[in-house]
């Protein structure tokens, strides 16, 4: 039991430390890879877009594909061998999801939560490293978002309810 | 155009690694996927023998940056939104991931490693929902 908090920490903290070292911890830069129309604007309309606001110019930054790339990388080993275990090696039983429903749910939940991501570039896992950095705005976010999973709870409850 | 003067192929591939190590952890120790919306969704509807690794990978998170300090100074952050769309942001996160089942992380990383078909639509739904909120937001409304 132990060992099991222990190792949660340990992969928590590397998580974090691998958002930060990648950049996904500055929501700018997050913005500037969604920004996927900047690619094919020529650098002369994405100067004069940005104008006065920031003095720079709008861009595309694609470094985030590069995090997807390096994670997956380790990640698909993890799980390759994950999946011929029942058991971790600490012993706990390996819990890897095994619904392959694609709905209604699924999608639009996506959906919403895309736009949530593009409005301030901040997802839930760099929103809590925000936290550590002590960043008022991540502190706003994170409570908000802590928020809207609660309402989320609600209506779960309430659709349960009505259930005949 | 691509932002040569921002784009940071190594450290962003190298911070992936990082990413992917601690997934590899948390499966193959602890035996959970690690999905950041799914372990704070679980600290909200509490079940009971569920909760510390929850917190104490929560926790870790929190860390993170502190102890980065420790070693080098910490990277500049820039959150361009202003408080009230930070709360509708969140708000639109906090709901969506929960009925989505899982954010970047959880859909993004470990379910595209794992080649789960569920989590290949949510993926291509919430890239395509955020490029396409950043196209609107930047440059049709300039936010």
């Amino acid at each position: 039991m132990t060992k099991n908090i222990l190792f949660s920490f340990l992969a928590g903290l590397v998580f974090g430390l691998g958002l930060i070292l990648a950049g996904m911890s500055n929501p700018a830069k997050v913005i500037n890879f969604l920004d996927i129309s900047a690619l094919w604007k020529p650098i002369w309309v994405a100067t004069a877009i940005n104008g006065e606001k920031s003095g720079t110019p709008v861009l595309w930054d694609p470094s985030l594909a590069f995090v997807m790339l390096g994670a997956i990388s380790i990640s698909a080993i993890a799980f390759a061998i994950a999946k011929k275990r029942a058991l971790s090696l600490l012993g706990l039983p390996i819990q890897i999801p095994t619904s392959r429903m694609i709905d209604k749910r699924l999608v639009l939940g996506s959906l919403t939560f895309g736009v949530g991501w593009g409005l301030s570039g901040i997802c839930p896992g760099p929103a809590i490293v925000l936290l550590g950095i002590g960043s008022i705005k991540g502190l706003v976010f994170v409570l908000a978002m802590l928020a809207g999973m609660s309402i989320y709870e609600w209506l779960e409850a309430y659709r349960l309810s009505k259930r005949p | 155009m691509i932002d040569l003067q921002n784009f940071t192929p190594w450290a962003s591939l190298l911070g992936g690694m990082l990413i992917g190590l601690a997934t590899l952890i948390l499966i193959l120790l602890n035996g959970r996927i690690a999905g950041i919306s799914g372990i704070l969704g679980g600290l909200i509807k509490v079940r009971p023998h569920d909760i510390g690794w929850r917190l104490s990978f929560t926790l870790g998170l929190i860390a993170s940056p502190l102890v980065w300090r420790f070693f080098a100074m910490l990277p500049p952050v820039k959150i361009n939104a202003d408080f009230p769309l930070l709360v509708i942001s969140g708000l639109l996160v906090g709901i969506g991931t929960r009925f989505g089942s899982g954010c970047t992380s959880g859909h993004g990383i470990c379910g595209l490693s794992r080649l789960s078909p569920r989590s290949i639509v949510a993926t291509l739904s919430f890239m395509l929902a955020g490029f396409i909120t950043v196209y609107l937001t930047r440059h049709i409304l300039g936010l």
